[in-house]
């Protein structure tokens, strides 16, 4: 006959039931660190207007995590993607970082919140100590801002300051061949329209000094209509026009151009143009508007990113866009800093990230490099453009100069007294 | 940043071209808008319901003309798709959830739209997908604009402003003058009168009703290749068209058609005067006229 032991739980075991439970309660990402899966959260833009963001963005990370998992996952752990949909409200993205990481064991966060969304996120991050990247936000100043700086929080997408150096660049080259001068603005009133168009015309006039902007307008986000915006640009008659409107508003905005035959009276440049999400759905896009390359198989011109574009639209039937390729990056660096780190620990992981640079389809010379000081993307693939109205949509990018970038980039930083 | 450009607005005044431009662009605004309001009022001054959910209607008919003119490739059939398909789902509509709701609480009525403005731009995300669609101007438009005393006014926009007046001048006729539309403002005036006089009540507000889907429906079939088609477009156009009855007063349709108008204009030379304040001009205008003529310019007369 064996010796039956008593129900319930002994003193011993309760003591350590405690002690494990205060571990979770303090740490629960450290207590699942040994879990078999490792799970990622990832607050996105998933409904609404802006639902392309939060649904390319996923399609892409899942895209490249079945490869990751394929290849064995992080550190032998597969990848779990727990995904949920913010409605692009800043305070319930950060709702749902919390819980993602508190509740659901997610030992690293993916922040695919739009700029409004990404600065509550980082302050999750900052607040949790777990690893953090954020894949949409264009903000400069979530990274160019010593005071947003963390040693768990990276961002890996483009970034506004880099596009108006770029951008202005570009037009001013524009302008000088052909004598522009004159120059109008329309962008959308809101923080993005107001600082990328900003920023643009700062470095255009730096580029171009006798550049002169003759009309503004700040038609609202979402404006249906854009008809008394054109008719006072042809009003003003300028040699040339720049916008940073976006995506429906921007498409919107080219059909009502469209019929008073803007595009033949001035030269445009409209910095989010070249994004598959524009320009496949503008049923009569004209010809020459000058972009900047959101997204495009054909730039930089590898057969690793005509490759990868290929492979998200065979699986997705649609194009990539913008987020997708930062997001699809994210995973990347993941990956290479995890067998660097050779471990999925978060604080290791992002030291091995720090100043790390990979092999990459969207980087200008095949590689992208993680900013050590920063902790921001840099080396990306990014350039300017003419459209055309069918495939390639923009045959020849002329890629921008990233040591010119980095010179204006340290110059801006100064003056903005954030060195 | 130029808060006030009162010279853009004088030389502008003083300028044929400039005139010509800016009035016509106000004039397309205030016509989508016109044909949206007008259903809008004409729905109150019958039903004497506030049909919030009336910016659907404008979104359906963008969508089915849409998909009209991909299948068929024909623009006409496109806007008869749009005015069509939306006339009958406002009669759908009003048979099965507004009849209902006849004679019941304002907040009643105000959620059981509210309910269906959320509801159909489900709907439409469910058919046609959440991301923002474009129709394409049709070939026979795209042309280089018309030059008139200097002014740059495109053909599209000429037919556009066309097809409203008529729609305009064939509601305000055929309500003053035919025997459905004197039967129609019996009904706004006594309905149980009408009722008794072996006349179906029911039958008249379903159509009425229909029309004024009908007409939201024309004007979204007529943005739809300059406009961007997404779910919830309709929202915005609601917002101005609420202004519009406002200032027109409720029920009339003169009242809509006058107040859309200048709405049109307070937009186009708003944008050239007051840069930063255009929209605000809307809504002090609004202020302006409540506070002067609480029932609107022309809230006496009744449909």
């Amino acid at each position: 006959m064996t010796r039956t032991r008593k129900p319930g739980i002994s003193r011993r075991s309760t003591l350590a039931l405690m002690g494990a439970g205060a571990a979770t309660f303090a740490a629960p990402w450290v207590a699942r660190a040994q879990a078999k899966t490792i799970k990622i959260g990832m607050p996105t833009i998933l409904s609404g207007r802006v639902a392309q963001l939060g649904t390319s963005s996923r399609n892409a990370v899942m895209l490249e995590v079945e490869k990751v998992n394929a290849a064995g996952g992080l550190a032998g752990r597969q990848i779990e993607m727990v995904i949920r949909d913010s409605k692009g409200q800043p305070q319930e993205a950060a709702r749902i970082a919390r819980e993602l990481v508190n509740t659901d064991g997610c030992e690293m966060l993916l922040d695919g919140e739009a700029s409004s969304g990404s600065f509550a996120v980082h302050e999750v991050a900052r607040d949790l100590g777990v690893l953090c990247i954020h894949t949409c936000s264009e903000a400069s100043s979530l990274t160019a801002d010593p005071k947003q700086h963390i040693p768990n929080a990276f961002r890996c997408v483009r970034q506004g300051i880099h596009d108006s150096i770029v951008g202005a660049g570009y037009a001013a080259g524009i302008a000088k061949a052909k004598g522009l001068k004159k120059w109008a603005t329309c962008s959308p009133d809101y923080a993005y329209g107001r600082d990328t168009t900003g920023e643009f015309v700062l470095y255009l006039k730096k580029f171009a000094p006798d550049v002169e902007i003759i009309s503004e307008s700040w038609p609202k986000l979402f404006q249906p209509d854009y008809t008394e915006v054109v008719t006072k640009i042809l009003q003003a008659k300028p040699q040339a026009l720049y916008s940073c409107l976006w995506g429906g508003d921007l498409t919107s905005y080219i059909d009502q151009a469209n019929i008073y035959a803007m595009f033949t009276q001035m030269e445009v440049f409209a910095v989010n143009m070249a994004d598959y999400t524009a320009l496949t759905v503008v049923k009569n896009l004209p010809k020459g508007i000058h972009s900047g390359d959101r997204y495009i198989k054909t730039f930089p011109p590898t057969p690793e990113n005509a490759a990868w574009g290929d492979a998200y639209k065979a699986k997705y039937n649609e194009y990539p866009t913008n987020w997708s390729w930062q997001n699809a990056t994210a995973v990347m660096f993941l990956n290479e800093a995890v067998k660097k780190a050779n471990s999925t620990d978060g604080k290791k992981v992002a030291e091995a990230l720090t100043g790390l640079t990979i092999k990459c389809p969207f980087g200008a010379d095949g590689t992208v490099t993680m900013r050590a000081d920063d902790h921001t993307l840099v080396g990306y693939a990014i350039g300017w453009g003419t459209t055309i109205p069918q495939e390639p949509y923009v045959p020849d990018v002329k890629a921008g100069d990233w040591k010119t970038i980095f010179e204006l980039e340290a110059e801006w930083k100064k003056s903005k007294g954030y060195t | 940043m130029i808060f006030v450009d009162l010279d853009a607005l004088a030389s502008c005044l003083a300028s044929p071209a400039c005139l010509v431009t800016q009035t016509t662009s106000g004039l397309i605004i205030g016509m989508l808008l016109f044909l949206v309001a007008v259903g809008l009022t004409l729905i109150f001054g019958v039903l004497k319901v506030v049909n919030f959910s009336h910016g659907a209607f404008y979104m359906f008919g963008a969508y089915f003309a849409m998909t009209a003119y991909q299948l068929s490739g024909s623009f006409a059939l496109a806007i008869l798709s749009g005015a069509v398909g939306t006339a009958l789902l406002g009669l759908i509509f009003e048979r099965a959830f507004m009849s209902r709701v006849y004679g019941r609480d304002v907040l009643m009525q105000l959620l059981v739209c509210y309910a269906f403005v959320l509801i159909f731009d489900d709907v439409v995300r469910m058919i046609w997908g959440p991301e923002f669609k474009s129709m394409g101007m049709p070939a026979a438009f795209q042309v280089p604009p018309l030059f008139i005393a200097g002014g740059v006014v495109p053909p599209y926009y000429l037919l556009l402003i066309g097809v409203a007046l008529v729609a305009a001048v064939v509601l305000g006729l055929g309500l003053a003058r035919s025997r459905i539309g004197k039967v129609i403002r019996a009904a706004a005036h006594n309905p149980g009168m009408v009722s008794a006089l072996g006349i179906n009540t029911g039958l008249i507000y379903g159509g009425v009703f229909a029309l004024g889907g009908m007409l939201a429906g024309l004007a979204g079939a007529l943005a739809a290749p300059v406009r961007s088609l997404t779910p919830g477009m309709g929202f915005s156009v609601l917002i101005e068209s609420f202004i519009v009855t406002v200032i027109g007063g409720m029920g009339s349709i003169l009242g809509a058609l006058i107040g859309a108008l200048l709405i049109g204009l307070i937009r186009s030379f708003g944008s050239l005067g007051f840069p930063l304040f255009t929209e605000g001009l809307m809504y002090l205008f609004m202020v302006i006229v409540l506070v002067s003529r609480p029932t609107g310019l022309f809230g006496k007369e009744v449909a």
